[in-house]
């Protein structure tokens, strides 16, 4: 019902959910029930990269949230990503039990190899499922909101605010580099064998991953969905286009900017950690500060402020990688990637949704537009 | 090669040792017949004590024969106790009389060799060269016997030191004489005393663990001195390492200075931070890599001048790349510095792609000229020359950048738009001019920077990621329009990494020192130098 109250005015949201649902039902389907001859079976490797797609889509969805409606462009949410999927990397490590190579009842494989007697009291709690999906959210989201807190209250804003989250991140990468750290250092967590008991490499298994990370994306969906919908949501778009005229005429500036951080942090953290037992690993390399630059690209090629474009983005920029990546192009993708870059931010600032939306407008002038295309905000620069 | 040299090292000795024969009073001849007779014997012990009398004898070709038993040169005739040895040259000389042998005896065996006769060798060897005509045998020699602290090695070098007339040469030598002194059990007192006294002023971590050596037994107040004198060393020490880290901080801080000022002024200036800031440096490096390969190839000679071509043509390479950058990207992106910075990053990955496919993903190797390479010392600290070279360059730039900012019309235009963009345009200063021309003299330091780079770093297409965020923390730390503040910024946080590394190793210092300064920017949301005025908070 509530679903039905947020899309009453979103067309494109509703086509967006029917998509992502049904995608969620058809793949595993396809994959499970097709045998391999079929034409329509889908393939292991596909479902995988699939499912991919839908955990950076869930990013990009959380990153358009901040910067999109709230004019913060956070050069950090590779990190909150990461973040999310350690701790379920984490979760995983402590599911191997004494499947691993040394064969240590409680200590990580990494961890015997670097002569640890104990396990580190960081890593308390991680075997249980619910303990490992709460720090999920609320490790991404504590340091959001401290982050925030912080940064939101000094009215660190504009390009300052970009630097300082790539610092963020960057001091992340380095941290989890060392081995001393305790999350494995340069190799990261992998080898994992179970999650809830179900084998992560079992077909079974992929599917049910594919499905929730779609649920998840259709979740996160609504709840920006709600949030942007909302007179809260207002707001936020109006300390987008005019921060100090908002904080005048008597809002908490900082107050809503760290709400709105905190929950896409948590939203990328969720993201995260459904990305890595699809994928099998996560490492350091994560936190590299490039990959959230590139999660940046994604929103703007498929529109900012538009929440079902990131996602259009993040899934037509990460189709294009995969298929440049490999074969004779290769060498050719960081100039087309970096010519998206420059000709999307020059010809198509408001991204592929955003445009539409424009031309629909201008078809049917007398019709209300879907959604509100989100108008190209002017920084009070 | 080594026997050419130790072919040396004998000839030359050989020398010295019939050069300063006369004047010494020590040289017994009589000790090489013993030493030989000791020899003959073949036993190790006998050999060691053999070796002594010889290196004490004086005699002038003493070095040959302990250079001969070295290399197993040495020859026993066993049935008449009589010694030859093998010269280089292959003939079969008596050792007593240094005489080529008419009639060598068949069945000669080579003197047996053990690591300790070995040992004996060696410092026997050091103590011979002891007098070599060339200095910097001589503190060679001096050296090892530092390390071997040989007592047989004293009359040589007391006789050594009494000869020597080159300053530092001497000092060498009574360094090893307090070397070896302090570490003789039966040395007098007063002696040990004034070895003490020698490596307290040394002052170098050897004489440390010299003079921790002192058996616990000694004396009471050889004891006390030792002790004094360690604690006053090793507080000369620190002290000096103190002052190797601030300097290791001011050269890091001088790189950091050339990476970030280019990218303060465009800052400053258009509010924008460059992304592609970095690859300017990397085209900068390869710009001078060119250039050498071009004077490798076509005038090895003038090699040394490479640098004066290559820091013009770099300048001029990165600054025509950053003014196209500008008229062709950033002029279309004005006030929105948000979309500007995802703009030159799409430009940097461009760039580094180009490079990589042009010059190949690998390090390329960029030489160092003549009087850059190599280092100087200042009392207890190292100084290279590259790095002493940037730190000047760093100044040269910062100071050039001054003056063209308060003193040409360009500076004074930028000064302007930095303030308050529409009153300037207003008053007729063609901004799209000044953001061009600011953005390719920004972009031209950075290309400076990368020939200075290139002397200290690997040339590869990353280059320039590697500096960019610590440039960019510069920048914000040091806060905008203002380049006292990058110096600043750049100097304090080159300071505080070299001076967090000793504790905290380099990773772990670097991740505190990211942390300070997010903390430091939450408390000063401009950075330290803001400016001041309305513009600022629009």
């Amino acid at each position: 019902m509530i679903t039905r109250a947020l899309l009453t005015d979103d067309r494109t949201g509703k086509w967006f959910l029917a998509i992502v649902l049904g995608l969620a039902v058809v793949v595993p389907l396809l994959h499970l029930a097709m045998p391999p001859s079929s034409p329509f079976h889908i393939s292991t490797a596909t479902m995988a990269l699939l499912g991919k797609y839908l955990c950076f889509a869930l990013l990009a969805l959380s990153l358009d949230l901040v910067w999109g409606y709230c004019g913060i462009l956070s050069l950090g949410h590779g990190a909150f990503f990461a973040l999310g999927g350690y701790a379920m990397g984490m979760y995983l490590m402590r599911q191997i039990g004494t499947r691993g190579v040394y064969a240590h009842p409680v200590l990580p494989d990494f961890m015997v190899f670097l002569n640890w007697k104990e396990l580190p009291w960081y890593w308390y709690g991680f075997e249980n499922a619910w303990f490992a999906f709460l720090m999920v959210m609320a490790v991404p989201g504590l340091l959001a909101f401290v982050f925030g807190w912080f940064a939101f209250r000094s009215r660190v804003t504009g390009v300052y605010l970009s630097i300082i989250t790539q610092a963020l991140t960057y001091a992340l990468m380095l941290a989890f580099f060392r081995n001393d750290m305790g999350f494995g250092g340069n190799n990261g967590l992998t080898d994992f064998k179970d999650i809830l008991g179900f084998p992560v490499q079992a077909n079974t298994t992929r599917a049910a991953l594919f499905a929730v990370s779609a649920l998840a994306l259709v979740l996160g969906y609504l709840v920006a969905r709600a949030i942007v919908a909302s007179r809260l949501g207002k707001v936020l778009v109006s300390i987008r286009d005019a921060e100090s005229r908002t904080r005048f005429l008597g809002y908490r500036v900082e107050h809503y900017k760290t709400f709105v951080f905190t929950v896409s942090a948590i939203m990328a953290g969720i993201a995260g950690a459904l990305y890595v037992p699809q994928v099998g690993i996560i490492n350091p390399s994560e936190f590299t500060p490039a990959n959230s630059i590139e999660v940046v690209i994604w929103v703007a090629v498929g529109g900012r402020g538009t929440l079902a474009g990131a996602a259009l983005g993040a899934v037509l920029v990460n189709f294009a990688k995969t298929t440049f990546t490999t074969g004779f192009l290769a060498p050719y993708w960081l100039f087309m990637l970096g010519a998206l870059f420059v000709l999307v931010t020059i010809w198509l600032p408001k991204g592929i949704l955003g445009t539409l939306y424009d031309f629909w407008a201008r078809r049917r002038p007398n019709e209300e537009p879907d959604a509100k295309p989100a108008s190209v905000p002017q920084p009070a620069e | 090669m080594s026997r050419l040299i130790r072919l040396c090292i004998v000839l030359a000795s050989l020398v010295a040792g019939l050069a300063i024969t006369p004047q010494r009073a020590v040289a017994a001849p009589e000790d090489l017949a013993a030493g030989l007779a000791l020899i003959a014997k073949d036993s190790f012990n006998d050999t060691i004590a053999g070796i002594d009398a010889i290196a004490r004898s004086g005699a002038p070709h003493s070095a040959a024969l302990v250079e001969a038993l070295q290399d197993r040169r040495l020859l026993i005739d066993t049935a008449n106790q009589k010694v030859f040895y093998r010269d280089a040259a292959g003939a079969v000389r008596d050792a007593q009389s240094n005489d080529v042998a008419a009639d060598p005896p068949a069945n000669l065996t080579a003197v047996r060799l053990n690591n300790r006769v070995r040992g004996a060798v060696n410092a026997a060897i050091g103590a011979l060269s002891l007098m070599n005509p060339d200095p910097v045998r001589r503190i060679q020699a001096a050296q090892a016997v530092m390390k071997s602290r040989d007592p047989a090695a004293l009359p040589v070098l007391e006789a050594a030191i009494a000869a020597e007339k080159i300053a530092n040469v001497r000092m060498e030598l009574q360094l090893a004489w307090a070397a070896v002194t302090f570490n003789k059990a039966d040395a007098s007192l007063d002696k040990r005393q004034e070895a003490v006294a020698l490596l307290r002023e040394a002052g170098t971590r050897d004489a440390v663990s010299i003079l921790r050596s002192l058996p616990a037994d000694a004396a009471t107040p050889l004891r006390e001195a030792t002790s004094s004198a360690i604690s006053s060393i090793e507080q000369r020490l620190a002290l000096w390492g103190y002052a190797q880290n601030i300097w290791y901080g001011v050269s890091l801080g001088s790189v950091l200075l050339i990476a970030a000022i280019g990218l303060a002024i465009t800052f400053g200036v258009m509010g924008v931070i460059n992304m592609a800031h970095g690859e300017m440096v990397m085209l900068g490096a390869y710009t001078t890599f060119v250039v050498q390969e071009f004077f490798r190839t076509s005038a090895p000679g003038l090699f040394d001048y490479s640098l004066a071509v290559a820091i013009p043509l770099a300048f001029l390479v990165a600054g025509g790349i950053g003014v196209a950058i500008e008229r062709g990207v950033i002029r279309h992106l004005y006030g929105r510095p948000l979309e500007t910075l995802l703009a030159t990053w799409g430009i940097s990955l461009i760039l580094q792609q180009a490079v990589r496919t042009t010059f190949g993903p690998t390090n390329r190797e960029v030489g160092t000229p003549q009087f850059m390479s190599g280092a100087m010392e200042v009392g207890g600290l190292v100084i290279t020359w590259n790095r002493l070279y940037i730190v000047i360059f760093a100044g040269l730039i910062f100071v050039g950048l001054l003056l063209a900012l308060r003193y040409t019309p360009l500076g004074l235009h930028m000064r302007a738009v930095t303030q308050n963009r529409r009153m300037a345009s207003s008053m007729g200063i063609r901004t799209g001019r000044v953001d061009a021309l600011t953005f390719g003299l920004g972009s031209g330091i950075a290309g400076l920077a990368g020939v200075a780079l290139s002397q200290i770093d690997n040339v590869s297409p990353n280059l320039g990621q590697s500096y960019i965020i610590d440039s960019f923390l510069v920048v914000v730390f040091g806060g905008v329009g203002n380049l006292w503040g990058t110096l600043v910024g750049a100097l304090s946080i080159g300071m505080a990494n070299k001076l967090l590394e000793p504790y905290a190793g380099a990773v772990l210092g670097k991740i505190v020192l990211l942390v300070a300064i997010i903390f430091f920017i939450q408390k000063r949301p401009r950075g330290l130098f803001a400016l001041k005025g309305r513009a600022v908070e629009a």
